[in-house]
């Protein structure tokens, strides 16, 4: 079935001089799509074009519109010779076959080429005619909309998550192919990148189709990788999660689905609310759509009878308060049976997901992950995987014992490794894998797969419909609704897959919770946390002979199991010496490279209100008679401590004084000194159990034997904090803070250090890459100092080892301004939270209101305070029908922006002279001077080009996202035969990063959109060859469009009429204020 | 363990203003981590040396990428590799095109050729700024140069569009372009004491009432060159001097009108006759190229020089000036009902010359003569 894609070439400027007799350019240009090519007339004699063409009109399948990428290409006509190529530009056309994304991509777009960077820019209109395909057979998915974001996106609500959904798609790479010895490196390079970009069309088609399979309507969490095998070929593989989403529409159309009755009464026992009277003003949950049906409404008729009154006494459970140690037993039996049975159909049961919405994430179990060692010429089966994370237990298989002789897909391996992480999670207790992601690292023809994820229960009302009895689904919700339900673990007290320190959790003081808590998700929005976060990183290097093939991966697959026991010990000590209790967000990357082994874990520290407070490090001599000996020990000890507490007092970790009677703990036994157990291997080829527990002891016992462990010791010590004024985490919000201001600054920084190759040890390994990684995260505070009081968030280190003695370090994150007055209040709040655990009444009652306006607000997790304010200010006596009006922004989505249009804005809310008007025009005011200061300062306000922000986050700041633009995937080759001409390999990569998030941008713009948010750089492979002056990178970028719109302008828009709707041009004009 | 590579990006380019400064300044990486030691950042930040290397070869190499750009700000304005906010490009530009007032004092009225370029590194020696700063900031001059010479329009208006200087900065390049189009003398040991913003004053008025966009705005180059029929006009002049009943009447006007308001009287009095031919002969002798960059340099030995010589404060000198050209218009044919408002709208302009009110005004003063009669013989011819 066809669409019709249309394209126009308006004109180009600043384009490059291609004529040195006349120092200007005959420029024209080439359109193609497909096999289809198109041209313009040549422009003579000018480097700002006007070429103004036609429409080009190209009728083409829906799967190639999906699949092919828009080529322009900008070229030098030439009489005598061949014509030269300027540059190129790739469009992905995909944003335009959603119905409710851009219709437009229209702007000025970098001319890139290959060899030289950006050439100039040209200005392309594009648009597609789609007709509606009823074709049960089709193989195209137009219309699946893919969200990088690994949240439900802002604007829209979940109405059924489906699941995992992968793809792979294998070639051969273009750069390895006979040809590439004759044809140019330009030549090589466009092959590369225009294959690519078939490739990612390709699978995202064929995800997307079994997203339609699953009747989902989109991918959220869409995580695309390429995998450069060299000779065997160029591996492009992505997985996500399918959903079913709803956009949010405004609160008008949706107030009527509160009025039934029956709808109303299944949120009461979501909400947990203990005060019947809230209920009865007609709450909705932003989970909750008409088209939603999970349970048959009779068992829910018959349960809300008595759910008010159940539900206002919540330790009263089915079971009884007393026993609710033992309750958690058969009720997680029911539990895992219930939400087994909707997961059962599927074959992995993972999400891809970081964040959830509310009540969905039940328990937590811990962090699962699984390696495999593999040979890219032949077929290996895994050589190790492992379970991480709270379950600490290890099985080591001995790649050579498996030999299959047939020859085995990529897909296969991913299976494999898959189906090891779905047993872990098993083990765990757990039916489902949330925070699921994959990597690999490659290096000649080895190639480690990685996969890691966290096991958890999950809420099945989300999952699948009509699965769930009323009866289950209440208690549940009683388990959710305490803010500590996740903490709890999920496996059986007397059956426990891995040795724990169980005790009662510290916030409902009912379940058991372990002692610390591993996950690679984010924080979820309603956990109670003590203090701030912050980052923790686990650094190691090995040293490996360097060897061929089958001994390579051997020694591989012998090394992998020590590291991750190590880099799992750092994190605990440093964990400790932090005085946090649980590790969010959590990265195990490990690199292989020709003579060595990196291994780095990122994650958030954080206190959780539920888990017990964290012993201390205790640190034990080998040799205790030695009296000198003794005493450096005391004094290591004393330094430890005092760590300790001055990181308690720098996260503001003060948590509230709670007896142990009460809780009931057990009370802990004396210290034993016994040693970090490792059991030994039973034998060669059978499973290996690593114990990494640490028994039932207070603290944590490090014993010094050797110098070794003395380093380690040193380098937990060398750690510096952040200085004054900054924090850092890996997560998207920092725990502890939400008080953000609008100021953000996205950054990319690359070092690459060549190690000596003399002498090399692991230690001196080890400090080099600890000492790359400090001074790199020093540099960046010094930086952005300017930008003080800040968090560094979404903080993403990738090591790689491009060669024998040079370690890359790439690191990407966003810094966020906030206000530091507010945000000592806020952080009082968790304490008070956890000091008055039952009584959230009054935030529920605030809630409310919002709930009834507009989802959104709610689903938004971001600025709490300023939701609160809101929430506050509508309960103070203005009518709800009012108050429905003032948020309804979701109709808003274009608004206006120049200033004369604000003030008509503003005369007209003055005339209509209500309280809420008054307000808005005071927060109006600031934002029209800042449009005046703009106008009047002179010379540089006539700029053309709108801002656009970039963010690794799904939000931003002050902001509202009101539309999703479509998924930006882009892929970039730069090389250079003048290396030294161009700033060496600094110059040379600074300029290309500047490019590619040049390029990034204007894609947006073109786009209509003003930010990306979810911006992941998740490829950058820099290779050079300095003797030669070459150098050559190639990165690849992804993240979401949208346009948002800055609080304070909603509010302008949003008080006025909805009539007065201007054009969404007006986005470009307001993103320069 | 060495570095190979070290960089970082920013979505938005950060642009720190005291790197920047230093660069534009001309020092070398290691002179500038050198100088910001000293300014004691490792102690506010708590950073290291080495953080502060890395950090400066960053910014240094981001002003490297942005130089190709500053040289033609407009497209830095349109460009879409550096997203910067308004008012920071703004900045930049301006700080880019800003120049040491020692350094154009060597370089005013210089014809800004190859030649003088090679000189940069004497001038450098001898004003204490360093080479590279000399380089950019003469770069600068003859870029601008090239743009408008050739250019239609007001040359302060020229400028403006095509560099996106501030006003001021736009002015003060007006005046170098015009200096060195006419190639007036400036660095003469008499011219010494004359400060930039003294010709840059001077450059403002000649432009407006000199050149032959003063006359008709439609002309090509009328802000550069120099109003030839107006020269010519000037030699007419000359019978003020060469008419001695002519020159008697004048001054018996001029005296009359100043007697008792100058402190000194009588010293003006004796030198009536030498100060009015100073005058008129300068004024006379500007149709020869030769001349016309010697302006300066002759004003100062005809005219200043004598009233220095004689201490004739500054008011005096004013008065004396005013009443001088004012007195022209009584003599027979010379009739002018001018007056009033050209009268005030130099006088607006004398006061507010400089921060050296005395060279100021002497010169300026002088030119206003000029502007005075060049305005006369409009009227009549």
């Amino acid at each position: 079935m066809p669409g019709k894609l249309k394209v126009k070439i308006v004109a180009g400027r600043h384009l490059p001089v291609m004529d040195r007799a006349s120092d200007l350019t005959d420029a024209f240009v080439e359109v193609k799509f497909g096999n289809t090519t198109f041209k313009t007339d040549v422009y003579l004699k000018s480097l700002n074009p006007q070429w103004n063409s036609e429409w080009f009109k190209f009728e083409v399948d829906d799967e190639d519109l999906q699949d092919e990428p828009l080529q322009i290409t900008v070229l030098d006509h030439d009489t005598y010779s061949a014509n030269d190529a300027i540059g190129k530009v790739y469009i992905d056309i995909d944003p335009l076959l959603y119905s409710e994304a851009a219709t437009v991509i229209s702007g000025w777009f970098p001319i890139y080429d290959t060899i030289h960077g950006i050439r100039g820019e040209i200005n392309v209109v594009v648009k597609v005619d789609l007709f509606n395909d009823l074709n049960r057979f089709r193989q195209s998915s137009c219309g699946v909309k893919f969200f990088c974001t690994t949240s439900i996106p802002k604007c829209y609500r979940a109405v059924i998550i489906h699941g995992f959904v992968e793809e792979l798609v294998v070639n051969e790479d273009p750069e390895y192919q006979w040809i590439d010895r004759i044809r140019t490196p330009r030549a090589s390079n466009e092959a590369r990148q225009r294959l690519i970009s078939l490739m990612s069309g390709e699978l995202q088609r064929k995800i997307g189709l079994k997203v339609l399979e699953m009747r989902g309507n989109a991918v959220v969490g869409y995580l695309q990788c390429f995998d450069l095998e060299g000779e065997s070929g160029l591996v492009v593989r992505a997985i996500g999660t399918a959903c079913t989403l709803d956009k949010l529409s405004s609160p008008a159309a949706f107030l009527p689905a509160c009025n039934s009755p029956s709808k109303e009464m299944k949120e009461i026992p979501f909400n947990e609310d203990p005060n019947p009277n809230t209920h009865s003003s007609g709450p909705s949950t932003p989970l909750k759509n008409q088209t939603y049906s999970f349970s048959p409404s009779k068992s829910y008729s018959r349960q809300s009878s008595s759910s008010d009154t159940d539900l206002s006494l919540t330790p009263k459970t089915g079971m009884g308060s007393g026993s609710a140690g033992k309750e958690g037993g058969p009720f997680k039996a029911l539990l895992r049976q219930q939400t087994q049975s909707a997961l059962e159909q599927r074959e992995f049961p993972f999400f891809t997901l970081t964040a959830f919405p509310p009540g969905f994430l039940v328990h937590v179990g811990g962090v699962v992950s699984a390696r495999s060692v593999k040979l890219l010429d032949r077929i290996h089966n895994p050589a190790f995987v492992g379970i991480m994370g709270n379950t600490r237990s290890y099985k080591l298989l001995d790649w050579n014992s498996f030999n299959s002789d047939e020859p085995e897909t990529r897909d296969a391996w991913w299976a494999e490794i898959r189906q090891e992480i779905k047993s872990h999670a098993k083990a765990l207790g757990c039916h489902a894998v949330v925070g699921y992601s994959e990597s690999t690292s490659i290096c000649e023809e080895v190639c480690i797969l990685s996969a890691s994820g966290t096991a958890a229960v999950l809420n099945p009302r989300f999952l699948q419909d009509g699965t769930v009895e009323g009866c289950l689904e209440q208690r549940l919700e009683e388990n959710l609704s305490t803010r500590c339900g996740f903490c709890h673990i999920p496996y059986d007290e007397l059956n426990m897959p891995f040795p724990a320190h169980l005790t009662y959790c510290y916030n409902c003081r009912k379940q058991k919770v372990p002692d610390v808590l591993f996950t690679t998700i984010d924080l979820p929005t309603d956990a109670t946390v003590i203090g701030k976060g912050c980052l923790i990183q686990a650094r190691l290097c090995r040293l490996k002979k360097k060897a061929q093939a089958e001994a390579n991966a051997t020694a591989i697959s012998n090394l992998l199991p020590f590291m991750e026991y190590e880099v799992h010990t750092q994190l605990m000590n440093k964990l400790k010496l932090k005085g946090m209790n649980a590790l969010f967000g959590l990265r195990i990357q490990i690199t292989v490279g020709e003579n060595m082994l990196m291994g780095l874990a990122s994650a958030t520290g954080v206190y959780l209100a539920a888990l017990p407070t964290p012993g201390g490090i205790q640190i034990a001599g080998k040799t205790p008679n030695d009296g000198s000996y003794e005493q450096h020990i005391s004094h290591m000890q004393k330094k430890i401590n005092d760590t300790i507490a001055k990181n308690k007092e720098l996260y503001e970790i003060n948590p509230p004084e709670i007896s142990e009677e009460i809780i009931g703990s057990p009370i802990p036994e004396p210290r034993q000194r016994s040693r970090l157990l490792r059991s030994q291997s039973e034998s060669s080829d059978e499973v290996t159990e690593l114990d990494l527990s640490h028994g039932k002891k207070d603290a944590f016992v490090l014993e010094i034997d050797d110098t070794d462990a003395m380093e380690d010791v040193h380098s937990l010590l060398t750690d510096v904090p952040p200085p004054s004024g900054f924090y850092s985490c890996n997560t998207e919000i920092m725990p502890g803070i939400n008080n953000w201001t609008s100021e953000i600054q996205m950054f990319t920084s690359v070092r690459v250090i060549r190690l000596s190759s003399l002498n090399l040890t692991n230690q001196a390994l080890n400090k080099n890459f600890n000492d790359l990684c400090e001074n790199l995260l020093k540099s960046l505070y010094f930086k952005l100092r300017s930008m003080i009081p800040c968090c560094l968030c979404h903080v993403n280190f990738t090591v790689s080892l491009p060669e024998d003695e040079l370690i890359q370090v790439t690191v990407t994150a966003v810094a966020i301004t906030f206000d530091k007055n507010q945000a000592l209040q806020t952080t009082k709040t968790p304490v008070e939270k956890s000091l008055q655990r039952a009584s959230t009444d009054n935030e529920e009652l605030l809630q409310f209101p919002l709930e009834l306006c507009s989802d959104s607000l709610h689903s938004h997790p971001f600025p709490p305070v300023k939701e609160h304010l809101e929430s506050a200010s509508s309960n103070s006596g203005i009518p709800a029908a009012q108050r429905a009006t003032s948020v309804d922004y979701s109709s808003f989505a274009d608004r206006c922006s120049s200033w004369i249009e604000l003030i008509k804005l503003k005369a007209q809310t003055i005339r209509r002279g209500s309280i809420k008007t008054t307000v808005t025009v005071e927060k109006a005011s600031p934002v029209g001077d800042g449009n005046f200061r703009n106008r009047s300062a002179p010379p540089c306000a006539n700029s053309t080009v709108g801002v656009v922000k970039m963010t690794p986050l799904s939000f931003i700041p002050g902001a509202k996202i009101t539309k999703y633009l479509g998924i930006i995937n882009m892929f970039f080759i730069r090389e250079t035969t003048s290396l030294r001409e161009e700033g060496g390999v600094s110059g040379f990569l600074h300029a290309f990063i500047a490019e590619v998030f040049a390029m990034v941008r204007a894609h947006v713009a073109a786009l209509g959109g003003n930010a990306v948010v979810s911006y992941i750089m998740k490829q950058c492979v820099f290779m050079e060859n300095p003797n030669k002056n070459q150098a050559q990178c190639l990165i690849n970028v992804s993240g979401d469009a949208v346009v948002f719109v800055r609080e304070s302008d909603l509010e302008v828009v949003s008080s006025q009429q909805p009539t007065t709707n201007c054009q969404s041009s007006c986005t470009e004009g307001e993103v320069t204020t | 363990m060495t570095s190979e590579l070290d960089i970082f990006v920013g979505n938005t380019t950060l642009i720190d203003e005291d790197v920047y400064r230093l660069w534009l300044d001309g020092y070398s990486v290691t002179d500038a981590v050198a100088l910001r030691v000293r300014s004691g950042i490792l102690e506010q930040t708590g950073a290291t040396a080495a953080v502060l290397q890395s950090d400066t070869m960053d910014h240094y190499r981001t002003f490297h990428m942005l130089e190709r750009l500053l040289h033609a700000p407009p497209k830095l304005l349109h460009q879409l590799i550096f997203q910067i906010p308004p008012s920071r490009q703004a900045l930049l530009i301006e700080r880019y095109y800003a120049f040491d007032e020692a350094f154009v004092r060597e370089v005013l009225g210089k014809k800004l050729s190859k030649g003088t370029k090679k000189d940069l590194d004497d001038i450098s020696t001898k004003t204490g700024i360093t080479l590279k700063s000399c380089r950019r900031q003469f770069d600068n001059f003859k870029r601008v140069f090239k743009v408008v010479e050739e250019m239609r329009g007001s040359l302060v208006d020229n400028i403006q569009q095509h560099f996106l200087l501030s006003d001021r900065l736009a002015r003060d390049y007006a005046a170098i372009v015009f200096f060195a189009n006419n190639r007036f003398e400036t660095g003469k040991k008499k011219l010494q004491y004359l400060s930039f913003g003294d010709f840059a004053f001077c450059a403002e008025l000649m432009i407006q009432n000199w050149t032959l966009g003063a006359v008709d705005s439609q002309m090509d180059d009328m802000d550069m060159d120099l109003d030839k029929e107006f020269l010519q006009d000037l030699k007419e002049l000359k019978v003020l001097v060469a008419d001695k009943d002519l020159l008697d009447l004048h001054k018996s006007l001029v005296c009359t009108a100043l007697r008792g308001k100058l402190g000194v009287f009588s010293e003006m009095e004796a030198n009536f006759k030498n100060l009015s031919r100073g005058l008129v002969n300068v004024a006379a002798k500007l149709t020869h190229n030769k001349d016309v960059r010697d302006l300066f340099v002759d004003l100062v030995e005809k005219f200043v020089e004598p009233c220095r010589s004689d201490h004739w404060p500054l008011s005096d000198v004013r008065f004396f000036l005013n009443q001088y050209s004012a007195s022209v218009h009584s003599l027979d044919g010379f009739r002018l009902e001018c007056g009033g408002t050209i009268w005030a709208h130099c006088n607006l302009h004398l006061p507010g010359s400089s921060n050296s009110p005395a060279s100021a005004f002497q010169v300026a003063g002088t030119t206003s003569v000029h502007h005075h009669a060049q305005q006369f013989f409009l009227y009549f011819q």
